[in-house]
């Protein structure tokens, strides 16, 4: 099977820094893929490369297939891949229920006139939307704060929400960048079964950018390993743990 | 709302404008509305819908724009100049003539149409390069543009150049003034309980994240600034051929744009109602402040100055905020369902 993902020779110069280097990738189907690095190793770049933030100097992102990597950040949303953020990113000034929904933007079949006009296609929809976007809160146990502001929720349900908002737009690949940055360890954990749980629940495709080892290693299948822009390992938990490269750029050379 | 229903409000709306406009003119019995007044209101309706276009843009979508004296003048002009040159061959066509009710009725529309187009039209030209900017590159390309219009009118004798568009005829009336204004108000108001709507919020609140989401935020953002654009265009219509009120460049400099603005910031940014009720408040304001100058010349617009520095200390987000002010608006917020948008 053709990996949902794949990027070829892929770099990217800032100027005189290249801050990615002949990256290789190909992310299989339904897998959980990793990709971790110690602080600056790239990770948040290729990050931003996969999802047309940043055009790569050279070389080629095959998603499903189509090529992305001078694709715009809409388009590749559009095409079936999905994010959330290092740092939460919700629109600030709408309710739960309100980001879902705007999220659900992209499957919209009315044209502006019905919402001028208020056809009863304008109005069969937005109750449709209203009830997707609440069904996928209740998955996230969010519907219960559907009406409040976003950002009064404590932070790990605005982690929560942001990847239900991300899941909203019917992705195929869903890209967490660091989703565990900022929460305990309990909370590490009970995030890493819900990763997990969404990959099977919806079908998808998940590849996780991590600072924090063992929420990678708890539930990824593949992990590829960044130092420098460039790749140093890749391979099962197992074999990242042990391989002494890893451990070098994590630890410091001796 | 069922389209039964629909069919109803629509007409029940356009009788009562009609009975009302019927009382302006003519009168009920020996009541007769001062011309003054009539006049005041007429000013509202014609505020009102450019403020409740401009919040589309200014406020959903929050670019800020200060060319909206810009667009209007297009409408504007692009509407009195249809009138003047062609109206007595289109109310000709139906057998009217332009000085009688159903003749400049029938006149207003195509009229109206023009003005909006012409003006959709410069919304576009504008909007296509400039919405790739923010803030206050977004400003600056739109008040310039706004004066390039204001500099190519002055040089354009068939509108009458500096001393205004003086041939306009006044076929506008209440009752187009406010229907006009009734429509804006329902398209902006439509526009933001839409996935439209959503989307321009989402641009507001966070432009990666809304992209993120697979918004083509350039796309909407053009979409929202056309839109805002044909709707000022309608009210320079309505405005320029508006008894006793031509259309001068002088009054559409970038004054008047700004004068739009406050009305959007006084009444809260991002509101619709708001929009309503910062154009009423600001039009009528200037007008009741007249009887100060009887005694000291100019303090009018002193106290007019310091009462918008006062609310703006006291009430930075305006006087509504992004609240919208309705019937239903007690109960919404104690139920809290979800359902409050902006």
């Amino acid at each position: 099977m053709t990996p949902v993902l794949e990027v070829r020779n892929v770099t990217m110069r800032f100027g005189g820094l290249a801050a990615v280097k002949n990256l290789n990738m190909a992310v299989p189907r339904g897998a959980l893929y990793g990709l971790i690095g110690p602080n600056g190793a790239g990770k948040t770049t290729v990050f931003n490369v996969l999802t047309g933030v940043y055009y790569p100097t050279e070389g080629e992102i095959c998603f499903d297939g189509i090529n992305v990597e001078k694709k715009k950040p809409y388009e590749i949303t559009k095409l079936g891949a999905a994010r959330t953020f290092q740092n939460i990113r919700l629109f600030a000034d709408m309710t739960v229920l309100e980001n879902v929904m705007t999220a659900h933007h992209l499957r919209a079949r009315q044209v502006l006139a019905d919402a001028i006009v208020g056809t009863g296609r304008h109005h069969v929809e937005e109750a449709e939307t209203r009830h997707r976007a609440l069904e996928l809160l209740k998955i996230f146990g969010l519907d219960r704060v559907a009406g409040e502001a976003a950002t009064a929720l404590p932070y790990g349900s605005q982690r929560r929400l942001e990847i239900a908002r991300a899941l909203a737009t019917e992705p195929k690949l869903l890209l967490l960048d660091e989703p565990a940055a900022g929460m305990n360890p309990q909370e590490s954990v009970e995030l890493m079964r819900l990763i997990r749980w969404i990959r099977d629940e919806f079908k998808l495709t998940i590849l996780l950018v991590e600072h924090n080892m063992k929420v990678v290693m708890g539930i990824c299948e593949v992990i590829q390993v960044i130092d420098y822009g460039e790749e140093i390992a890749i391979g099962t938990p197992a074999e990242i743990q042990s391989n002494p490269k890893v451990i070098e750029a994590y630890l410091g050379g001796g | 709302m069922s389209p039964a229903r629909k069919v109803v409000s629509i007409a029940v709306t356009l009788a009562a404008l009609a009975a009302l406009n019927y009382i302006f003119e003519y009168g009920f019995g020996d009541f007769y509305i001062n011309p003054y007044y009539a006049r005041i209101i007429n000013l509202i309706g014609i505020n009102i819908t450019l403020a409740v276009s401009l919040n589309l843009i200014n406020g959903m979508a929050g670019q800020f724009s200060i060319g909206h004296a810009g667009f209007m003048a297009v409408g504007g002009y692009t509407a009195t100049y249809l009138t003047v040159y062609h109206g007595r061959q289109i109310a000709e066509i139906f057998g009217r003539s332009l000085t009688d009710p159903v003749g400049s009725s029938i006149v207003m529309i195509p009229s109206l149409i023009a003005g909006a187009l012409a003006a959709a039209v410069a919304g576009l030209f504008v909007g296509i390069p400039s919405l790739r900017l923010k803030g206050d590159y977004l400003a600056i390309v739109t008040l310039g543009f706004s004066e390039i219009i204001r500099v190519i009118i002055l040089n354009i004798p068939a509108v009458g150049g500096a001393t205004g568009f003086t041939d306009a005829i006044p076929i506008t009336n209440f009752f187009w003034i406010f229907l006009m204004a009734i429509l804006t108000i329902v398209i902006t108001r439509n526009i933001g309980t839409s996935t439209f709507g959503r989307a321009l919020f989402a641009i507001r609140s966070d432009e990666i994240a809304a992209e993120a989401m697979g918004i083509d935020t350039t796309r909407y953002k053009v979409m929202a600034f056309v839109i805002s654009a044909a709707l000022a265009g309608v009210a320079g219509g309505l405005s320029g051929q508006l008894f006793a009120n031509p259309l001068n460049p002088q009054n559409l400099n970038f004054v008047r744009s700004i004068e739009v603005i406050v009305m959007i910031v006084l009444g809260g940014i991002g509101s619709i109602t708001g929009a309503v009720v910062g154009a009423t408040t600001l039009t009528i304001l200037p007008e009741a402040l007249r009887s100060f100058d009887q005694q000291f010349p100019g303090l009018r617009m002193v106290i007019y100055a310091l009462l918008l520095i006062l609310l703006m200390i006291f009430r930075p987000q305006g006087l509504l905020g992004r609240r919208e002010l309705n019937l239903s608006w007690l109960r919404r917020r104690q139920r809290k369902d979800g359902s409050v948008l902006a």
